[in-house]
């Protein structure tokens, strides 16, 4: 008796809570891009991140909500609260090169206001059109998929099917993120001469807190790629918690060693995608497709590849965060 | 109903009304200080319920200390970062609030 009334109530509690989630998204998402002030917009950002996870874990993908809250909500949050400190100190700093940006950008406002508003219509319409074509004609049932996944498991070297089809089944997937993520610091360190915001001592509290937390963070991410190959964890998400350890670093003033900023830097940024392409490329000499692991062998390689590939996304990620090139080849 | 289910169950409500009790504070309190003050405490103490009766119905130890790694670490992080924000809005010259 208890049980048949217990059962309709749970299921209202869930979905009165999907449908205040639900909107609470879209009211957070909608505030974060009408705010007129930029800090609260990056506030209420990081606020439609965390809930964004909570809605990855109600659709039962805790992978996507692991990802979503460390680098959607947390890096994300990082970056874009740099990018403001370092635009309140540009719009201070009056040089000539700012002065000439400043024009640019004032003549690209008013092409915008005049004709380019409705061409970004057009192609807005585009996109939100080809998004509700992508999802009406979406089947309904993936079944089939999971059976392939679940059939073919055993094969893999792993036993969470996520980490199976990232790394093993869709691993060109994870390479080209791998390369966008790679493409992306590249751009931000081709941009030169972005002023430096007058950066204040860290006290006592932000000291005591980073000694703390950063050898957990480095276990945490361990942790992560470990226990990828069974439960949610993975590569990304390992990634993104040694990065968040990269830019508690940088913001208690410790930078890199000025011996190990040229060529070893590099060397860790490209590792992880040096080790995945030439795993990949190996197979085909051995006499197998591109990315065909040996099913005796593969739980190792993806091992492999996802801590060379952990370090790397780690790495890059704090050295988004670290704005433009470290600078190495100041005294030449 | 268990012991330990009913205990669960007081310790939730418990921890709610401590969230709750946080985000009034949040919603009503005058600045930014005050503010702080009502939403790291209360938030400290409803985890630390949630945590606990949580913890009754784990299945495992290492479930237990995850739990608690969790509050720990939450404990850790929001008094550290309230104390951030705090000195920043002092050192931007935000006055505290008297009456």
């Amino acid at each position: 008796m208890e049980a048949m009334t217990s059962l309709p109530l749970m299921t209202l509690m869930q979905l009165l809570f999907d449908t205040l989630l639900g909107f609470a998204l879209l009211w957070l998402g909608w505030r974060a891009l009408a705010s007129p002030d930029l800090f609260q917009a990056i506030v209420l950002f990081i606020a439609f991140g965390l809930l964004m996870a909570i809605v990855w874990v109600r659709l039962d993908a805790p992978d996507v909500a692991l990802a979503e809250a460390a680098i959607g909500a947390g890096l994300t949050g990082a970056l874009l609260l740099t990018t403001l400190a370092r635009l309140e100190a540009k719009n201070r700093s009056k040089s000539a090169l700012e002065k000439k940006h400043k024009v640019w950008l004032m003549t690209e406002n008013v092409k915008l206001k005049t004709a380019s508003f409705l061409w970004l219509m057009v192609i807005l319409m585009l996109l939100v059109s080809g998004l509700v074509y992508a999802v009406l004609t979406l089947q309904e049932q993936t079944f089939e998929l999971q059976m392939l996944v679940s059939k073919n498991l055993e094969s893999s070297g792993v036993s969470n099917p996520v980490t199976a089809v990232l790394l093993n089944f869709r691993g060109y997937d994870t390479l080209l993120e791998m390369s966008v993520l790679l493409l992306a610091l590249l751009g931000v360190w081709s941009f030169g001469g972005i002023p430096k915001p007058h950066e204040s001592l860290p006290g006592p509290v932000l000291n005591m807190l980073s000694r703390l937390l950063i050898p957990l963070l480095i276990i945490v991410a361990g942790y992560f790629l470990w226990v990828g190959s069974d439960a949610p964890g993975g590569a990304f998400q390992g990634g993104s918690v040694l990065g968040a350890a990269g830019v508690l670093l940088l913001l208690v003033g410790w930078r890199l060693c000025i011996r190990f900023v040229g060529l070893p830097l590099r060397i860790i940024l490209v590792f992880g995608l040096g080790v995945f392409v030439s795993a990949a490329v190996v197979l085909i000499f051995l006499g197998r497709q591109f990315m065909e692991y040996p099913p005796s062998v593969a739980g190792a390689l993806i091992l492999l590849i996802e801590a060379a590939a952990t370090l790397s996304i780690g790495i890059t990620l704090a050295a988004l965060f670290l704005v433009g090139r470290p600078e190495f080849r100041r005294h030449k | 109903m268990l012991l330990s289910e009913f205990f669960t169950v007081i310790l939730l409500l418990a921890g709610a009304f401590f969230f709750l009790a946080g985000t009034v504070g949040l919603l009503r309190f005058p600045d930014v200080y005050t503010r702080l003050h009502a939403l790291t405490k209360a938030d400290n103490v409803g985890l630390g319920l949630m945590v606990l009766g949580l913890a009754l119905q784990a299945e495992s130890w290492a479930m237990t200390g995850k739990l608690i790694l969790i509050w720990l670490c939450v404990l850790l992080s929001s008094a550290s970062v309230a104390h951030l924000i705090a000195n920043a809005a002092r050192k931007k010259g935000i006055e505290p609030w008297k009456q």
